[in-house]
């Protein structure tokens, strides 16, 4: 048996961009989610208040400092990610075709803990759906927070989203639905510890 | 004989190196416990020097804070004067309109009318001030505007008095100038930019929803700008000055960003 002279690399997973990409938004998200719920907290839109220890900024003003911050690493790095996603053709490549009836098919493997991850550079249909909700509810965020910062100098966003005060409601939807999916992510990780590792190596 | 030539022992050698090399051993590792130490020690003090809560630490306050000056030059740049705030049919006006301040309602200041008058300093030419009849005999406006607080609730009302932009000129004020100031008899003082002075929707506010503005909600004034959050629109103003030296704000000497924009 002759021994290979080369030892053969495991195929990129993840590109070095998106890897970056994908840490500076986990990063940016933990800000924006807890100095988010110190603002919310001052003025909440339901009958509850998330708790003091779980958010960032100590009063109002600390939180509205730190969300402000965050929403340039927030914003930017997302603009970044997704132009490189798009005009690399990345997003093409990774996301498409997206028909229903794999989604189906999927989406009941994965209930039965059957959705094989056998290749990580490969993504399911749920996976597929569940990115693209990502992107597209990020940018609702954006959006959203927009009109809530500066409803006055955005007429045309904050017209489409309703006005001000309904753009604090899709802003809040929005936040849930993210940390919504952060929670799944997050399990999913758990359960297919070797999708951290492609994310930190990229392989 | 031969036997005792020999200054040492077989077996004595034996233990002499192994003392050696013992006491060796304990040297190298306490050297290196040592290293160990002085490096953890090291570790230790830089994290201590860059501190780990960082919610309340110097260096991370100060680059929030210059973040938020930064997001004050966004703002001025995102302004455009034509941009204006939507107006509301009268009938969506929130009723009763929310009393807010740094105190309570009963403590807002009471301020007699016949003896108020409204200071004017800095870079204006006319720095005569003004009684509230005066001020009531300029041009009238009124308009039906959202107030945004920096809390997020915001609430529909309807302010009427006189377009600050025909009192700053009134006045000869340096419409260059960088600030317009404003102390108050609640102690409270903020400032704003020209360009959202002499915005049409800012008005010096003398009416509430058609009466004389109530004790509660500025009298015998208040600046009223729906471009602007709440507590950049400051009640019971007593004097106006233009400048170009940052005048800061209540709130904003705390933290609050100093545009405060809607």
């Amino acid at each position: 048996m002759e021994r290979p002279i080369f030892q053969v690399k495991p195929a990129l997973v993840h590109p070095l961009w998106l890897r970056i990409c994908h840490w500076l938004n986990a990063l940016a998200m933990l800000i924006m989610v807890t100095s988010g719920w110190r603002i919310y907290n001052a003025s909440p839109l339901f009958n509850f208040t998330f708790p003091a220890e779980l958010t960032l900024g100590g009063w109002l003003g600390g939180a509205l400092q730190w969300h402000f911050a965050g929403m340039w690493l927030f914003g930017i790095n997302g603009a970044i990610y997704l132009l490189i996603n798009i005009f690399s053709g990345r997003l093409k490549h990774k996301f498409w075709p997206l028909s229903p009836r794999a989604l189906a098919n999927d989406f009941i493997a994965a209930l039965r803990g059957k959705l094989a991850h056998e290749d990580l550079s490969h993504y399911n249909t749920v996976q597929k759906l569940a990115y693209l909700f990502v992107m597209i509810d990020g940018i609702i965020l954006v959006s959203s927070g927009l009109v809530v910062w500066k409803s006055v100098q955005f007429p045309l966003l904050r017209e489409l989203l309703g006005g001000y005060d309904n753009a604090r409601f899709i802003h809040f939807y929005a936040m849930s639905a993210m940390v919504g999916f952060v929670v799944i992510h997050l399990i999913m990780v758990a359960l297919v510890p070797r999708t951290l590792l492609a994310m930190l190596r990229g392989r | 004989m031969s036997k005792n030539n020999k200054i040492f022992s077989d077996s004595d050698k034996a233990a002499i190196i192994q003392d050696a090399t013992q006491q060796i051993n304990k040297q190298l590792s306490s050297e290196g416990r040592r290293r160990f130490l002085k490096q953890g020690l090291t570790l230790g003090g830089l994290m201590m020097l860059t501190g780990c809560d960082i919610s309340s630490n110097e260096s991370v306050e100060n680059s929030l804070s210059r973040i938020s000056r930064f997001n004050d030059r966004v703002q001025g740049w995102l302004f455009n004067a034509n941009d204006l705030a939507p107006v509301y049919p009268e009938s969506m006006m929130t009723r009763p309109f929310p009393f807010n301040a740094f105190y309570s309602e009963d403590e807002a200041p009471n301020i007699n009318g016949d003896d108020y008058r409204l200071e004017v300093a800095g870079l204006v030419a006319d720095k005569r001030p003004w009684t509230l009849a005066q001020l009531h005999q300029m041009a009238q406006v009124s308009q039906v505007t959202r107030h945004i607080c920096v809390e997020g609730w915001s609430a529909i009302g309807k302010w009427g008095g006189v377009p600050f932009s025909l009192f700053l000129k009134g006045i000869g004020a340096d419409l260059n100038a960088r600030y317009v100031s404003f102390k108050c008899a609640d102690d409270y003082y903020t400032s704003i930019d020209m360009a959202t002075a002499l915005h049409p929707q800012t008005i010096i506010a003398l009416t509430y929803d058609g009466e004389i503005l109530p004790r509660k909600y500025g009298f015998p004034m208040k600046l009223r700008m729906p471009t602007k959050l709440g507590y950049k629109n400051p009640k019971h103003i007593q004097v106006i000055e233009v400048t170009n030296r940052y005048p800061g704000g209540y709130w904003e000497d705390q933290g609050y960003n100093w545009f405060g924009g809607s």
